[in-house]
């Protein structure tokens, strides 16, 4: 089988930042794959993936954590691929996948643990799990994704903003950094590829992969608000109107401290924010409410509209 | 090695008035004691060393041993570097002023960064993939078997 045929069909696992701030990614990328054809199955009765307060408590448990999800996927859904759009649960699971293969004493603890919870153990290699970048990039393919393009995003200048998990460390994403056509570690290109199908003009972005803070956003508030608001006006000066993302927390860190960098530094600047699948889903023809432009923080309606995608 | 304070102030006071070279590599200066202080905090010597012509990448990496979080900033370093090449090779360009505007704003997040990261105990902890890297030196096993 090959990828584009295994990517059809996989485990969804949203994660719980998608059912809260980050519901509009939620939205946006079911509606997006109902449009391409691609068919998403919710693994049943997921958890948290350990996110990163049970990793900094206990690492052992958060590889459990996300053991446990890919345990369900294979196990009990009969799932080869787990779909992760947000990049902490796709760390979380590609980091769990390699402890699992490479330290004995992970299998040994995941073991116990799925004993006692009463699940079959997940072993290394059962699933592959997916960031919604690779999805669309794999399962539809850039020719195929400019087939269906019905609303281009030309006229808007993107710049795409992919945090600091998607692709770090780098020894847990073995596929990348790979030759042609694999994503970088060091400078990743998939969502500047699928939106530059889609018509948009990606710009030169240095601050693509940097912090947003969004870890130490409640310890240190302040320090998040700088991060975010040098991270607006590097994309600002590169000449972007549009931050695209494909983070719920980088994307509501960015909303959230656009906000608060006006009410507490004076600083305002004028981008919008959205999710790449927002934009994408408006490049396949959705409407921007489909795509829960609503649910975003920020307000994008005015710009959508002048550019003829509301 | 100035103040983390006096940094921050240093790097939004750089101006291309002393002319590009002049204000990259001051840009470039105040990056490589940024590091610096991160290195010290560690209780290390800074390294002299150059990495593909820079100080600043030997200094990262000297950073990042043993502590892979410090990854993070690893692309904002190098982002740096090429952004003092385009100033200081392209000094005649159009683009120059808004080149050299863009490294302060490089450089800010890497000051914004690592102090950041040194908040608490001189090492702050909030970094996302700090320690699930170094689990097989300082996990208890023990604790989570029994979890």
């Amino acid at each position: 089988m090959t990828t584009k045929d295994k990517y059809k069909k996989v485990a969804y696992y949203p994660g719980c930042a998608l059912e809260g701030t980050g519901h509009a990614y939620n939205r946006s990328t079911k509606a997006v794959g109902k449009e391409l054809g691609l068919e998403l199955v919710e693994v049943e009765n997921w958890n948290c993936c350990g996110a990163m307060e049970v990793k900094n408590v206990d690492p052992k448990l958060q590889t459990y954590l996300s053991s446990r999800v890919m345990s369900v996927a294979a196990n009990e859904m009969d799932m080869d691929v787990v779909m992760a759009p947000c990049n902490g649960c796709y760390h979380n699971l590609k980091k769990a996948e390699y402890d699992l293969k490479n330290d004995p004493e992970s299998v040994e603890v995941v073991d116990k643990l799925s004993k006692k919870a009463g699940h079959k153990t997940y072993e290394s290699g059962q699933v592959e799990t997916i960031h919604a970048l690779d999805w669309i990039k794999d399962a539809i393919g850039e020719d195929g994704l400019a087939e269906r393009v019905k609303n281009s995003l030309s006229g808007i200048k993107v710049a795409n903003y992919y945090g600091c998990m998607y692709t770090r460390p780098r020894h847990i994403f073995p596929e990348k950094d790979a030759g042609p056509g694999s994503e970088s570690t060091s400078k990743p290109h998939f969502m500047d590829d699928l939106l530059a199908v889609a018509g948009a003009e990606n710009v030169e972005f240095p601050l693509k992969t940097a912090c947003c803070g969004g870890a130490h956003t409640l310890s240190d508030s302040d320090m998040s608000t700088k991060l975010v608001l040098n991270i607006l006006k590097a994309a600002k000066l590169s000449g972007a109107d549009v931050i695209a993302t494909e983070c719920p927390t980088c994307h509501s860190g960015l909303e959230m401290h656009q906000i608060r960098a006006e009410k507490t530094l004076g600083e305002t600047v004028d981008i919008k924010i959205l999710y790449f699948t927002q934009l994408l889903g408006m490049a396949l023809g959705l409407k921007p409410k489909k795509v829960g432009v609503h649910e975003n923080i920020s307000d994008s309606f005015k710009f959508l509209k002048e550019k003829g995608l509301a | 090695m100035r103040p983390l304070a006096e940094i921050e102030m240093a790097i939004a006071a750089v101006t291309l008035e002393p002319g590009p070279k002049v204000a990259a590599d001051e840009l470039l200066q105040l990056s490589e004691e940024v590091i610096e202080h991160w290195v010290v905090a560690r209780g290390e010597e800074p390294t002299s060393d150059k990495r593909e012509g820079f100080r600043l990448l030997a200094l990262h990496r000297q950073g990042a041993k043993g502590d892979p979080s410090f990854n993070a900033c690893r692309e904002t370093c190098r982002e740096i570097v090429y952004h003092y090449n385009l100033v200081t090779m392209q000094s005649e360009h159009a683009e120059t002023t808004n080149r050299l505007e863009m490294m302060k704003m490089i450089s800010n997040h890497l000051y914004l960064f690592v102090s950041g990261k040194m908040q608490v105990a001189e090492l702050g902890e909030f970094c996302c993939s700090a320690k699930p890297i170094r689990t097989s030196t300082d996990f208890d096993a023990g604790t989570t078997k029994e979890a």
